[in-house]
């Protein structure tokens, strides 16, 4: 069979003015409010953690971005090529992600209200063989070399992409190879340690060997989630017309799988601990089983296991636009949920809630992530011209 | 009428197939299979080939193969042998998830192997049945059924045109790899 014929605009560009500008904008209005209201009601504490709690989705959905770009070069895949400016798109937004993730942790962490471990009283909860890795220096400068080196992958990832665009050739698609693979690899051995730091060490005196792989699953999920709603919208409001169902097909297998695979490892988490039956473990969940947070335990895996697995099931519904849309959606407010479990029960404890700061923040964040990444969107054309692939993703047919 | 049961038109060049296929359609002759060394995509569309049931068997394969783990495991650790493990009581549901799963994974891949070699007519020692042996290798192949009363020369002429390199009347349907 020859190509198709097709009549795509190459050089179209995403026009980010209009509705989805001045809502973003309302919405880091509405964020910025929320913190104020936040810190000026006495509640300090309860902000600090609400903004390290959006700041790390933040970053986790920007760095999914790079990890989803990384994978598609390093399995040379082909079907992707078409919708790769939208994951590009989230890796621009990284760099501004990790600031401000460094920036929140680092005035949490010195102005007490973050991590514990940082205080006298907290200090003693632990063994001392922890305190070195603990201490304020090494504990920071973990965070930004980790952050720093992902956002130079993901600078490195979309520019090759660019002078591809203006040069052709098959050596930006060679070097994209050899960056995805050397950042796959610093990638996947540090993300469980950033996510022992950020989240974990929340509380200090508990310890779980799966947290890492657990953290990088709800990352991926969300990030898979967040392209799939991207590129929905974009195509729903125009954009991206050379995208058809299978593509839909392949972005809702991905997020079908990697919701099994989180509950996978939400699952192996939990089961050691239940069976072992140690207390210094069992802790954890017996925090998470009481009051308040019962319900939300369950609802957590109603969300991020339940909802994909029976909605996302069959063929029809991964091909369905509006089904595919509404699981995506489910998901990153799941994991929301996945994130406040991981954060408040260990912290506030029966003192935490939802309120006007937990929805302001959530807003604030939501429309600080759209308003960069559709402004990083808009300035490059919406399709890499030069791909290699290109041909192969424009007739891709599963 | 001969002894004829399948015309076989064989072609060196998938798209020459493909406009094969458009040609006898055209001409209301039904294509009984078409046989090709490797997948060809839009073909199962323009042959009108239904969907497979494939995920409706691995979906009963896969649901008894949960109900067996599970009835297993709680007939052994409930009803049987009830053993006190770490205090825990011995209907303990999340001790017995890894093992249902298990199972359902093992009953769904046992399935749809079994699944697989009933479909294809294949089984270990059987000597496998095709239509045309070089359809494994280098043609591709269209099938015929000739009892429908079609005319084998219409037929012949039609597949020609289209860029057969060679064109069989067959009067048994299968042959053998033996």
């Amino acid at each position: 069979m020859g190509a198709h014929q097709h009549s795509y605009n190459f050089s179209e560009q995403f026009d980010f003015t209009g509705k989805a500008k001045t809502l973003s904008i309302v919405g880091i209005l509405l964020g910025i409010a929320a913190i104020a209201y936040g810190f000026l009601s006495g509640h300090t504490e309860r902000t600090f953690l609400n903004l390290l709690l959006m700041s790390y989705y933040f970053t986790c959905v920007s760095a999914a971005g790079v990890f989803f770009c990384a994978v598609q070069f390093v399995a040379q895949a082909g079907w992707s090529a078409a919708l790769l400016r939208v994951p590009q798109a989230f890796a621009k937004v990284l760099p501004i992600a990790s600031i401000i993730l460094i920036v929140v942790v680092s005035l949490g962490l010195f102005s007490h209200n973050l991590y514990h471990w940082n205080t006298p009283e907290g200090s003693e909860e632990f063994s001392s063989s922890k305190a070195f890795y603990l201490s304020p220096v090494f504990f920071l400068s973990r965070m930004v070399i980790f952050l720093g080196a992902y956002s130079i992958f993901a600078g490195l990832l979309t520019k090759t992409s660019v002078n591809e665009d203006l040069h052709g050739g098959l050596s930006s698609y060679k070097k994209s190879i050899k960056y995805s693979a050397i950042f796959l690899v610093i990638f996947g051995f540090t993300t469980p340690i950033w996510a022992f730091d950020t989240i974990m060490s929340l509380e200090a005196d508990w310890f779980s060997t799966m947290f890492g792989w657990y953290n990088f699953a709800g990352m991926w999920v969300s990030g898979l989630s967040a392209i799939t709603v991207t590129v929905i919208l974009l195509k729903k409001a125009g954009y991206l017309g050379w995208l058809n169902d299978s593509h839909l097909h392949d972005l809702g297998k991905f997020v079908f799988a990697f919701s099994i695979f989180w509950t996978y490892i939400w699952f192996s988490q939990f089961l050691l601990i239940y069976y072992a039956n140690m207390p210094e473990e069992t802790v954890y969940f017996y925090k998470r089983l009481e009051g308040f947070y019962m319900p939300l335990f369950w609802l957590n895996l109603i969300i991020n296991f339940m909802s994909p697995l029976l909605i996302l099931m069959s063929r029809d519904a991964k091909r369905k636009t509006n089904s595919l849309l509404i699981v995506s959606i489910l998901l990153l407010l799941g994991h929301y949920l996945d994130f406040y479990m991981m954060v408040m029960p260990g912290t506030l404890g029966l003192n935490a809630g939802f309120g006007i700061i937990e929805i302001g923040i959530i807003l604030g964040f939501v429309g600080l992530f759209t308003f960069t990444m559709l402004t990083s969107l808009s300035k490059v054309p919406m399709i890499p011209k030069n791909h290699p692939f290109l041909e192969e993703s424009l007739n891709h047919h599963i | 009428m001969s002894s004829i049961k399948y015309i076989l038109g064989l072609f060196e060049d998938p798209d020459e197939m493909m406009h094969g296929i458009d040609k006898l359609q055209e001409n209301n002759i039904s294509i009984y299979d078409v046989f090709t060394p490797m997948p060809i995509h839009g073909i199962d569309k323009k042959l009108g080939v239904k969907r497979s049931r494939l995920d409706i068997v691995a979906f009963i394969c896969g649901i008894t193969g949960t109900l067996t783990g599970f009835s297993m495991i709680y007939f052994m650790l409930v009803m049987d042998w009830p053993m006190n493990i770490g205090g825990k009581p011995n209907f303990a549901i999340p001790d017995f998830i890894p093992i249902t799963f298990e199972l359902t994974v093992l009953f769904c891949a046992f399935g749809m192997v079994a699944a697989f070699f009933f479909r294809n007519h294949l089984f270990p020692g059987r000597a496998p049945r095709v239509m045309e042996l070089r359809a494994t290798a280098d043609r591709f192949v269209i099938a015929i059924d000739a009892n429908k009363g079609f005319d084998p020369s219409k037929v012949d002429n039609l597949l020609k045109e289209a860029g057969a390199v060679e064109i069989k009347h067959n009067d048994r349907k299968y042959v053998s790899y033996e």
